[in-house]
């Protein structure tokens, strides 16, 4: 279990977070809903550990994340497919997989979870020699959740994964995400698109500059009459 | 064509002692965007310690020396110098390489007291004079291309078939990502200035021990030829930094084989107005604005 307390985090003069606190279960889908700025990807980033943090703890299991250097997180148990996927463009899609293996060592372990990623995508599989460059958004977005599979992760974060996607894509990023939950990985979703986001997630946070709003369950969130005002664009 | 022939020839000996510090710029710039301009400089102290060590020691720990100190040289500069400004602006980093520039020339005006030092013990074997087509040559002259593609190929494999190649690669593109694949990015961009340190340290064996002595700006013109190479091949770009280099090389020597040997140099420089003039990419280089 993921259970960040009262977390800080400043850039510069900027303060991102005010002091948040949440907590994503094993086995979990949670997502983090708000409006660009609120602080969402401040989240992600400081758990991965790309960004410091001013105070707070963000304990995974029990154990103290923060100051922990970046490969040290993601040896965790914790991977990211970032925002924008950022795939490696002039690498194929071969490499981009096994990349996102750079910390392990287990070769024939490293070859199965290949497998398991290519049939979870079997887009990659067909794919496998092209450069990540050339694929579509949807195929790219795929590898970027491949890629971070590879490191065996039991905490999946994914940064906006429907940003700039076509609404058929999304439903299958969507389908795969919950695949991938069911598997055994928790996950832990940060989402413009707060209807799929919310009818996705098992629990949900409302971000607002800085601080959260809102929690609950995916359901409440979703017939939650600020919610569906503020983020879902319906008004009643 | 008899009278060319030696010229040809020494120009693909320049060409190879031009890419193996070519790539030391490319390989930096790859990674850092950044113009190291202190290479030069690392090539002259690897010249230095040439001539200390080989005056002193016996041959087959001299070089193996010569080698050492000039990689533990590029390591520390990196970390010294460039590392602390890792999240500053690319132009504290390129003021910062030029002081490290004049310092690493300054430092050796005080140990050598400005005095070019002369090579006293060149390198047996590769000195000796061999016959090649008629014409007299050291061996170093036909040893520098053959050692050069070697190296390279090896670098080569290196960059696309091992994991701190991949690790190499996927940091040149995009730090942060990297980073969230667990990739340690100052130990790669370490591993990075080590390389092209010891690629230089290469090149200055072979380059100073056909030389009469070595100064403390011994380092600048053959460092100032190959970022010219680096920068017409493509920066950042390895195969594009050995084409550049051999092709200059070549140049350089026909058009002193020609009888216009002063303005050999001059052409090399002319070369790089034309290439950032017309192609500022260079031969290999990417398509990217934001560079230089």
């Amino acid at each position: 279990m993921l259970k960040i307390e009262n977390l800080h985090v400043a850039y510069g003069g900027i303060q991102a977070l005010r002091g948040i606190s949440l907590e994503v279960p094993d086995g979990k889908i949670v997502t983090l809903i708000g409006a660009n700025g609120a602080g969402k990807s401040t989240t992600l980033r400081t758990i991965s550990g790309l960004v410091k943090a001013q105070s707070g703890s963000i304990q995974w299991n029990g154990e103290e994340l923060l100051g922990k250097p970046i490969d040290r997180i993601i040896s965790a148990g914790i991977a990211m497919s970032p925002e924008g996927r950022r795939v490696f463009a002039d690498m194929t899609v071969l490499e981009n997989l096994k990349i996102g293996a750079y910390l392990r060592r287990d070769r024939a372990e490293i070859q199965r979870d290949l497998e398991w990623v290519y049939d979870l995508f079997p887009r990659l599989k067909e794919r496998s020699w092209q450069l990540a460059g050339t694929l579509s958004g949807g195929e790219q977005q795929m590898l970027a959740v491949g890629r971070a599979l590879m490191s065996r992760p039991r905490l999946m974060m994914l940064d906006e994964p429907s940003l700039g996607l076509a609404p058929l894509v999304v439903q299958d990023i969507f389908s795969i995400i919950r695949e991938i939950n069911r598997q055994g990985v928790t996950v832990l979703l940060i989402e413009q698109n707060a209807n799929m986001a919310l009818k996705t997630a098992d629990l949900a946070y409302v971000l607002e500059t800085g601080s959260i709003t809102l929690s609950g369950t995916g359901a409440e969130l979703l017939a939650n009459e600020k919610v569906k005002e503020a983020y879902l664009g319906k008004h009643s | 064509m008899q009278e060319i022939l030696p010229y040809l020839i020494n120009g693909v000996s320049v060409g190879g002692q031009y890419a193996l510090i070519a790539i030391g710029y490319t390989l930096v710039y790859g990674i850092l965007r950044l113009i190291n301009f202190a290479h030069g400089d690392v090539f002259m102290v690897a010249g230095l310690v040439m001539v200390y060590t080989t005056t002193a020691l016996p041959m087959y720990v001299a070089l193996p020396l010569v080698l050492i100190a000039t990689v533990v040289l590029g390591f520390v500069i990196e970390r010294v110098a460039y590392k602390p400004l890792r999240t500053a602006p690319r132009m504290s980093l390129m003021i910062s390489a030029i002081g490290v520039s004049y310092l690493i020339q300054n430092l050796a005006f005080y140990i050598t007291g400005g005095v070019p030092q002369p090579v006293t013990v060149p390198i047996p074997w590769i000195s000796e004079n061999v016959l090649l087509f008629g014409q007299s040559t050291k061996r170093v002259t036909l040893v520098t291309p053959v050692l050069t593609i070697l190296l390279v190929v090896g670098l080569v494999y290196l960059i696309n078939h091992t994991r701190m190649g991949m690790a190499m690669r996927a940091a040149a593109k995009d730090f942060e990502t990297a980073q969230l694949m667990g990739i340690k990015i100052n130990a790669v961009i370490s591993v990075t200035f080590v390389i092209g340190s010891f690629l230089a340290a290469v090149g200055a064996l072979l380059y100073f021990t056909n030389y009469p002595s070595v100064g403390i700006t011994s380092g600048a013109m053959p460092g100032l030829k190959a970022f010219v190479a680096a920068v017409f091949g493509g920066i950042g770009s390895i195969p594009g930094a050995v084409v550049g280099a051999f092709i200059i090389g070549l140049c350089e020597e026909l058009i002193k084989g020609l009888g216009y040997t002063t303005f050999s140099d001059a052409f090399t420089f002319a070369l790089l107005i034309v290439v950032l003039c017309v192609r500022p990419t260079g031969l290999f280089g990417e398509k990217v604005t934001d560079k230089v």
